[in-house]
């Protein structure tokens, strides 16, 4: 294997990696804010429990996120050198705003949100909570600007040529609104929120159906019920109008997601299907223009297909592409029928009754998960073979020094460090929610020790 | 060129990336010393001390990092990209240690059992140790230069080229010193048997930076003489190295008065001025190549354009301010001697 390729695995395997946690931190940040601002309103101890119990799942996941976020911070000069040449006057000041507007802030206020409970008032402590979350969204905001910079470049110009060439800064705003900047933002953001809500509604339907803590978790499970309607259905909207953005910036990578190779024919939508590159067909279910429509509200609109650009300019794994756009699009409709499903229920008066609908919700915290890697996969493998678009090709990009056998070593290093980390998270997460969130000395709900609690309190005559 | 006070921009953006390096040494530098001496601690409870007194700070010390990384990416990009790509394997190394440390904070104490805890002790110390003295030899390695050839490339190759006496010497110091700055830390937060055993290691620590540093120094000055080019030519620099041999000198002064707090300040200063101090020997060089001077990474022909250090002069002056707020804020909440509580590690 040569060096771009065991780069490229590094690169996906560490981001993607990285990535399971920054939505988890995100979202529970916004659940977290929710939980306290009700105790700080109602003055209900049970808000407050519940807060701390997720603050603490939270640092878990927060901290293997600043972890494996340095690596990537660093990987951009230790293995895409040329890359950061040439992006580094427009990409830099995206990155340097991260640091120092966002991640400061988060890692600023976390100490007083995982340590301060007993040390600052609550309105402070919802303060710094209040931080962190918003910090965490600003990160959001300028790690996903950098990137869409790199699928719609805007506001540079190109200076130099050859090996010498980079883009420079010429209108920052420009830059930050790229074409495809607040799009993009707004999805990931949304992403997130529905990774931290169905993490939060796993663990609670979880202690539901084994009847553990189960006021708190009712709870619990309604707030963020709420959330996770609200964002799949949201959801739907930016995925529509990111969709739009693709259409119009990067046409050959909305081809890829429908497999559409026709230069200039009204294209199909497909429900499931598999791509042959060499035949140019997708054998699966679709609905005849529907690409045509979803982009123009007519069947019969001509779109751009992959063969209206040479070989060279577009996507090589296209069946990947497609599938990973699926993928991520069925799962999104899975969890607006799910949600809204669970609300009817809500309305109905019995959403805790069926245990069936508790285990779909228990099982479910993997699919935001799985919808958010394999987004992100369709929209990098989509842009190939541009690492900037139309600019700067990803062959080009790499560290010119660095050797085989030196990013064998870091991936492999990688490789099994990462694999440490996940067994530990899962293991420490797993005993978390099986401990709940009561500490020792506080008093539960726990049925059976409330009785017993009360056979040894009250006195018997 | 664009100036602000008479400086052109690419010299104050080194001034800012020196400013948010020293300050990254400064903070990290506790925690990683503080770790450093922590299999010298031996019971249960003064490990659980040590860590919680670094507990609340630490990752918002780790920012600093990123924050510094960013800096050095965005304002000097080809510097940036050479020196990563050329010095691979430290920084992966650097990168892993940095995950193992993180991790050993975060799970240490979330089983009772003594192997689990011991460990995680373990990695927790020798990840402390090896990571200032990985980032001692990279310094190491840009104050000697690299071999730098066309178009900025490293033209080193191989995996152990990092490796050489005068970085291996640079790692150590910067260790050593690390290690008392630590051990300055934790006498300010703690009390009593663990109060008392820290006042003799703050001795060997000092000691030990005392010896490694002098050592370095001789070597530099005998076996590497253009490093000192800068201060023969403008001998009123030599000022610096002045200030900073009195800076030493005032921790272990300090320290034998158990004035904790006031060493604290000089052992950071002394932090502050080595880095001036490098930075006085390479500028306007960042990166000399010892290929061809005309491959020399400097200020100028590394930096990003005016407008965009323009924007970034604009966020650090805005930033700034902010971030000083909070760091004040959270160091102010967690003043005092170390509490264990229900929510601590």
């Amino acid at each position: 294997m040569d060096v771009e390729i065991l780069s490229r695995i590094q690169f996906a395997f560490t981001i993607a990696f990285h990535y399971i946690y920054p939505p988890l931190s995100i979202g529970l940040g916004l659940i977290m804010v929710i939980m306290e601002s009700l105790y700080l309103k109602t003055g209900n101890k049970e808000y407050e429990i519940l807060a701390k119990f997720w603050t603490k799942i939270f640092a878990l996941t927060f901290g293997i996120g600043v972890a494996t976020g340095i690596v990537m911070e660093f990987e951009f000069g230790t293995n895409w050198a040329t890359y950061s040449r040439y992006v580094g006057d427009v990409f830099g000041s995206a990155l340097a705003a991260e640091g120092i507007f966002a991640f400061a802030l988060e890692s600023g206020f976390l100490g007083v949100l995982l340590f301060g409970w007993n040390r600052v008032k609550p309105w402070v402590h919802w303060v710094a909570t209040m931080g962190v979350f918003l910090g965490s969204m600003f990160s959001a905001v300028w790690i996903v600007i950098a990137n869409s910079w790199q699928q719609t470049p805007a506001g540079y110009h190109v200076v130099g040529e050859g090996m010498e060439a980079r883009a420079e800064i010429t209108d920052f705003w420009e830059m930050v609104f790229n074409p495809s900047s607040m799009d993009r933002l707004i999805h990931t953001w949304q992403g997130a929120f529905l990774a931290g809500a169905f993490l939060v509604l796993s663990v609670h339907a979880y202690y539901l159906r084994k009847g553990r803590f189960v006021d708190i978790s009712k709870k619990a499970f309604r707030i963020a019920l709420v959330v996770a309607t609200i964002f799949s259905l949201s959801q739907l909207v930016s995925g529509h109008s990111s969709a739009n953005g693709v259409a119009e910036n990067q046409p050959a990578k909305l081809a890829a997601f429908e497999g559409h190779f026709e230069a200039a024919a009204p294209g199909d939508m497909y429900l499931f299907g598999w791509v042959d590159k060499e035949s140019q067909q997708v054998w699966g279910v679709k609905v005849p223009g529907g690409l045509s429509f979803l982009l123009d509200y007519r069947f019969d609109t001509p779109v751009t297909g992959l063969n209206a650009f040479k070989e060279e300019d577009r996507p090589s794994q296209i069946n990947a592409v497609f599938q990973f756009y699926h993928i991520m699009v069925s799962i999104g409709m899975f969890l607006i029928a799910l949600t809204l499903f669970a609300c009817y229920k809500w309305i109905k008066g019995d959403l805790f009754e069926s245990k069936g609908l508790l285990w779909v919700f228990s099982f479910s915290v993997i699919l935001p998960q799985v919808a958010n890697q394999v987004g992100w996969f369709a929209a990098e493998m989509g842009r190939q073979p541009w690492v900037v678009y139309g600019l700067l090709r990803t062959s080009d990009a790499l560290s010119k020094s660095v050797t085989e056998n030196q990013v064998l070593f870091s991936l492999i290093m990688f490789f099994f460090i990462y694999t440490l980390l996940l067994l530990l998270f899962l293991y420490l997460l797993n005993k978390k929610i099986k401990h709940g969130p009561y500490e020792e000395k506080e008093d539960d709900d726990r049925p059976f020790q409330r009785e017993v609690a009360q056979s040894f309190s009250t006195p018997k005559n | 060129m664009e100036t602000l006070a008479g400086i052109d921009y690419p010299t104050l953006w080194f001034l800012v990336v020196g400013g948010l390096f020293s300050g990254y040494a400064i903070l990290d530098g506790f925690d990683f010393g503080a770790g450093a001496w922590h299999l010298f601690f031996k019971q249960e409870k003064s490990r659980r001390l040590a860590l919680n007194a670094i507990g609340p700070v630490w990752d918002g010390n780790e920012v600093w990092l990123v924050i510094g990384g960013g800096a050095l990416f965005a304002g000097f990009p080809v510097m940036y990209a050479t020196l990563l790509s050329g010095m691979y394997i430290p920084f992966m190394l650097f990168l892993m240690f940095i995950i193992f440390r993180a991790v050993s904070i975060e799970f240490r104490g979330k089983e009772e059992m003594a192997w689990w805890r011991k460990m995680w002790d373990i990695s927790y110390s020798v990840s402390s140790i090896v990571l200032p003295f990985l980032l001692g030899v990279v310094l190491g390695n840009v104050l000697l230069g690299l071999p730098i050839g066309e178009n900025f490339e490293y033209e080193g190759g191989g995996f152990f080229t990092f490796l050489n006496p005068f970085a291996l010497m640079v790692g150590i110091s910067t260790l050593a010193l690390m290690m008392s700055h630590g051990a300055i830390y934790l006498l300010l937060k703690t009390e009593g048997r663990m109060y008392a055993k820290l006042t003799v290691l703050l001795k060997k620590g000092m000691i030990f930076f005392m010896v490694s540093f002098g050592i370095t120094s001789l070597y530099t000055l005998i076996y590497i003489p253009h490093l000192s080019d800068t201060f023969r030519d403008q001998p009123v620099l030599f000022i610096v190295p002045l200030l900073v041999f009195l800076s030493i000198a005032n921790v272990p002064r300090l320290s034998s008065k158990k004035k904790y707090g006031q060493a604290f300040f000089f052992s950071s200063l002394t932090i502050s001025l080595l880095l001036v101090l490098v930075a006085i020997e390479l500028y306007p060089n960042l990166l000399v190549s010892t290929l061809d001077s005309q491959y020399n990474i400097t200020v100028y022909n590394a930096a990003a354009s005016d407008k965009s250090l323009g924007i970034m002069l604009t966020f650090a002056a805005i930033g700034t301010p902010l971030v000083i707020g909070y760091t004040t804020f959270v160091y102010l909440t967690f003043r005092g001697k170390v509490k264990i509580d229900e929510m601590s590690y």
